[in-house]
């Protein structure tokens, strides 16, 4: 088990270092492909209602849902420690005659734990006006970290939970048929977040419990924890080092033998 | 016991080295070749239960008669929305239709009011008899949707299946006192995980207002129709949805304090928590174990603006150990947070590794809007893990190794230096030598 986690780390690294140039040893931004490549428009079709019945969805699948104005809508999918998770939901509302007014929608993401997880970037609520057609939203995570102190809300590798409502609209409006959307894709963001340590089980409800709720572990990929682009950073100082320290040396020797010696000794 | 214990810890630092030994053998996984981590299999669903339980309510009051949803009477569209999802229930969900409002005619209110009746039973799905059933309702009465809820509950009554009650209806309820959403709220808060779903027909603000209620009190939706393919799709779409497996929790009621909480082991609780009330509930955590729970508290009522949500993990002895905490403000269905205890394991005695007592304490901050009942309490719903501690960080940095141009630079001039400086050293010494 522990071998084959390191050797298909070991490969990782490998596809790393093959991948990289050798100028860049650096930042290695590369959109995630994040195993989750099922097809397009194969993602699920419903949404679940609660937190226990939310629709496990993978990352870069579309899934989409057709609800009442009103509905709260929850899908999960699960990120791993190194990636930055973005939320992108779109709501195709009524036609704008059968509306009365404005409406705002807004998107809440919350992990394993159920605590919610703000977001860094993006139009987590917005407002759609009375002749708006649909309305985007948006919602960029902080990068997951492998570990984090019981006493923070860092997001962790497990699951994420997406919530996707009306907070204000005109009292006629709702129950309205709408159509939902939500894909939720990574960044990968390298090693300047890679901390120590990792936790013992992703941060997927019920994973210790008897009860199967595996449906939400199906995206989870399992971690291998230890590996980052720190190792290459350090290893390449190390060569560096060595390089510099024979460079020194050499200095030292000079090209002939050393001016104090007497000549014949 | 405790040798394991340390057995593990030892062979975690084994793990450790054998790892930073990994970085090492890059250079033969570069040789190797790419060999894709093995993805997570994807897991089976749930074994086999009850088959769901599913009851159409359908209102087949007089109004019904009225012509307004794409040109046919409301009744028509319901008979022939109901046709096609009788067409679609899919086979593991035992269905049942009632009706209200169909059979008494006359002007006594008090008999009206007792007209709900179930028109097929709870059961495997004959769809021929179901809807040769359906067929024969023709606009009658009143519109008693307390009773039909509370019949439509006994109806579903027994076992542990997942419930669920879609109800359909033209106009509000004409036999106050009951208040249907009342009614609701007591049936949500007998624990048998029944959702009721609603949907109005051509709704007035009225009957919006009363049918949004029942939906919110169960946890259910509510859906505004206007067009006979709106009805079916809705319908069918709610029935499938009572297909879907899901885990259904343990109800339990929390103590007032510590000391008579009830004690948890992993899984999924229901709970009932009014407005201000604090519950306690208490899990055994061992060493080198981790605590993870996460509780949600659900708005079923209309409350005020401003609202939040506390849990904390305490000790026996009431210290406290971290917390989860979480405020909001405007619409919303629950608000929820939730704690991590991961506890060190126990270096040595077998005292030492004795689970601890870790307190639970859940609170909330919502506070009911004007004229809303605070009985029974919120919803509370509570999630307990128990899994094994993590490898607890040794630095910030993975590994504690370093990353950057500031890290090569330093790197490059300490090598240097040191490079420089054994060049001396060395020439030093042989010049020593060679004079001697």
């Amino acid at each position: 088990m522990r071998i084959t986690r390191i050797l298909a780390a070991g490969a990782l690294a490998a596809a790393a270092l093959l991948g990289a140039a050798p100028g860049a040893v650096a930042e290695s931004p590369s959109p995630s492909s994040s195993d989750g490549t099922a097809t397009e428009g194969g993602g699920p079709t419903e949404a679940g209602t609660t937190f226990r019945t939310a629709t496990p969805v993978r990352q870069g699948q579309l899934a989409t849902a057709n609800a009442s104005s009103g509905d709260y809508l929850y899908w999960v999918f699960t990120a791993d420690a190194g990636q930055r998770p973005t939320v992108r939901a779109t709501v195709t509302l009524p036609e704008s005659a059968a509306r009365h007014g404005a409406s705002t929608w807004r998107i809440d993401v919350y992990d394993g734990l159920r605590r919610r997880q703000p977001c860094m970037y993006g139009m987590q609520s917005r407002a759609a006006g009375a002749e708006a057609s649909s309305v985007d939203l948006a919602c960029t995570l902080r990068p997951v970290r492998s570990l984090a102190d019981p006493w923070e809300g860092d997001p962790l590798p497990g699951s994420y939970y997406v919530r996707l409502t009306v907070t204000a609209l005109p009292e006629e409006d709702l129950g309205l048929p709408v159509r939902a959307e939500m894909e939720a894709v990574s960044k990968e963001v390298g090693g300047a977040y890679a901390v120590d340590g990792a936790l013992a089980e992703p941060l997927v409800p019920g994973v210790s419990a008897k009860e199967q709720r595996n449906e939400e572990r199906a995206g989870l990929e399992v971690s291998t924890g230890w590996w980052s682009d720190r190792w290459l950073w350090t290893g390449a100082g190390a060569v560096l080092a060595a390089l510099a320290g024979v460079g020194g040396y050499v200095l030292t020797r000079g090209t002939g033998r050393p001016a104090r010696v007497p000549p014949g000794a | 016991m405790a040798l394991r214990r340390r057995l593990t810890t030892i062979r975690r630092m084994i793990t450790r080295k054998r790892l930073a030994a990994g970085a090492w053998a890059l250079l033969a996984a570069l040789v190797a070749g790419l060999a894709a981590p093995a993805p997570a299999t994807a897991a089976d669903g749930p074994a086999a239960k009850e088959p769901p339980k599913v009851e159409l309510v359908l209102d087949v009051s007089g109004s019904m008669r009225t012509r307004d949803i794409d040109g046919q009477s409301r009744m028509a569209a319901a008979k022939q929305a109901f046709n096609e999802v009788l067409d679609a229930v899919p086979e593991d969900v035992e269905l049942g239709i009632r009706t209200l409002g169909a059979d008494y005619p006359g002007e006594d209110r008090e008999r009206g009011c007792k007209d709900t009746r179930q028109l097929y039973p709870v059961g495997p799905l004959d769809r021929t008899e179901a809807k040769t059933a359906v067929a024969t309702l023709a606009p009658t009465g009143w519109t008693p949707i307390g009773p039909a809820l509370l019949g439509a509950a006994d109806d579903l009554a027994g076992g542990d299946a997942t419930r669920r009650i879609v109800l359909i209806t033209d106009g509000e309820d004409t036999c106050a006192p009951l208040d249907p959403c009342e009614v609701a709220r007591d049936i949500a808060a007998k624990g048998i995980h029944l959702v009721i779903d609603t949907l109005g027909l051509v709704p007035d603000a009225k009957t919006r207002a009363q049918l949004r209620c029942i939906a919110e009190a169960t946890g259910g939706t509510y859906t505004s129709v206007q067009h006979t393919e709106e009805l079916s799709g809705r319908v069918s779409q709610l029935v499938e949805r009572a297909a879907d497996p899901v885990v259904t929790p343990v109800p339990l009621e929390g103590a007032a304090r510590c000391a008579d909480a009830p004690v948890l082991t992993p899984g999924l609780y229901t709970d009932r928590e009014a407005f201000g009330e604090h519950r306690w509930y208490r899990v055994d955590v061992r060493p080198g174990q981790e605590l993870r729970a996460s509780v949600s508290i659900a708005a079923d009522r209309p409350v005020e603006r401003d609202y939040g949500v506390l849990m904390r993990a305490v000790t026996v002895h009431g210290r406290e150990i971290v917390r989860g905490s979480e405020a909001g403000d405007g619409r919303t269905d629950l608000i929820s947070t939730g704690l991590r205890y991961p506890k060190a394991p126990s270096d040595d005695d077998v005292e030492a590794s004795a689970a601890e007592v870790v307190c639970l304490q859940v609170s909330n901050s919502f506070s009911a809007a004007p004229g809303v009942t605070s009985e029974p309490g919120l919803p509370l719903e509570l999630t307990v893990d128990v899994v094994d501690a993590p490898d607890e960080a040794a630095d910030v940095a993975s590994f504690g190794l370093g990353r950057g141009w500031w890290l090569l630079g330093l790197l490059v001039v300490v090598g240097f230096a040191a490079g420089l400086l054994w060049g001396w050293v060395s020439r030093w010494r042989v010049a020593v030598w060679r004079t001697n």
